[in-house]
């Protein structure tokens, strides 16, 4: 048990250290691997209490994904090194109090135990016992059946995602003709063609509408 | 064992830090970088709730993993298009500079 205590212990001074430098780099890139950093040591945490399934998703999808996605648009973008805001020195007492009284009132909420936890009478430990099922199908298990529902919305969510980005960032080439099937299909036949009759052997010209 | 006073201490000392990271950064990409810290500790805070309390109370057991999950999909989804609109500003305005795009201020 004291080796889960140092573990929880290491992990967790480690996602805050983390977590402190990638609000206080000035490189954004230095930013963004102190968040990948917190991220690892989360994926830790989670291990550490039974979530393998939901460690390895955090490694895959936020590391793998959305922090390589946040890098890119860091270089694209060419940001500068990041300053602190406008006017932020001025304003920092009054916020720096009011971060205080929110932080406080978050662990008086926590630490009160008003939110009523009831605790089997062993101590709850976050390890599963061995003869169940792993991680990833129990979470299967509940998944698909319970929460079918909010699965399908997730993956409706994702859709959206992926048609809005495409949307809201395609661009257009200016000189290059298309076609517009649209335009092509709502012709009137009636006026796309027009019977002129011309005699045998007279200069006529040619005339285009 | 730890007790689960410290994942949820844990998980408000990262949100606080996140919400300061949000309030003080002056490039959109670095304050969608802070919602992703605050997302993080929202994460450990509900499997911390999910593996303590696993079948007791009102809730069913792996509820907490469950609303992981869904707030991982969501905040995947919301990062992408945080940063097509952050490109949009970008290519019109020039600059990502939150204290800059204010015309609609009075």
């Amino acid at each position: 048990m004291i080796i889960q205590t140092i573990m929880f212990y290491v992990l967790a001074v480690g996602t805050v250290g983390a977590g402190v430098m990638v609000i206080a780099s000035r490189n954004p890139v230095h930013s963004v691997l102190f968040l990948i950093l917190a991220f690892f040591n989360s994926a830790g945490l989670f291990v550490m209490m039974g979530a393998e399934f939901l460690a390895m998703i955090l490694i895959i999808v936020y590391v793998g994904a959305v922090a390589v996605l946040f890098l890119f648009v860091v270089m694209m973008l060419d940001i500068n090194f990041a300053e602190l805001r406008a006017g932020f020195l001025q304003y920092l007492p009054i916020g720096g109090v009011i971060g205080i009284i929110l932080l406080a009132e978050l662990v008086m909420v926590f630490a009160s135990g008003a939110i009523e936890i009831e605790v089997p009478t062993n101590v709850a430990s976050p390890t599963p016992p061995p003869d169940e099922v792993t991680n990833t199908q129990a979470l299967g298990d509940v998944l698909y059946t319970r929460y079918a529902y909010l699965f399908q919305g997730a993956g409706f969510i994702l859709l959206i995602a992926m048609v809005g980005a495409i949307v809201l960032t395609h661009r257009r080439r200016t000189d290059v003709r298309r076609q517009r099937i649209a335009d092509q299909v709502a012709r009137d036949p009636k006026a796309a063609v027009r019977l002129t009759d011309i005699e045998p052997g007279a200069e006529g010209t040619w005339k285009s509408d | 064992m730890v007790p689960l006073l410290y994942f949820q201490l844990l998980s408000v000392a990262l949100f606080g830090i996140g919400f300061y990271g949000v309030l003080a950064r002056r490039s959109a990409v670095l304050i969608v970088l802070s919602i992703e810290l605050m997302l993080n500790a929202v994460n450990i805070n509900l499997i911390a709730a999910a593996s303590y309390l696993n079948g007791t109370g009102r809730f069913a057991a792996f509820d907490g993993q469950i609303i992981a999950i869904f707030v991982i999909t969501v905040a995947a989804a919301e990062v992408g298009l945080a940063f097509a609109i952050i490109l949009r500003m970008y290519r019109n305005r020039g600059t990502v500079n939150v204290d800059e795009i204010n015309l609609l201020k009075w």
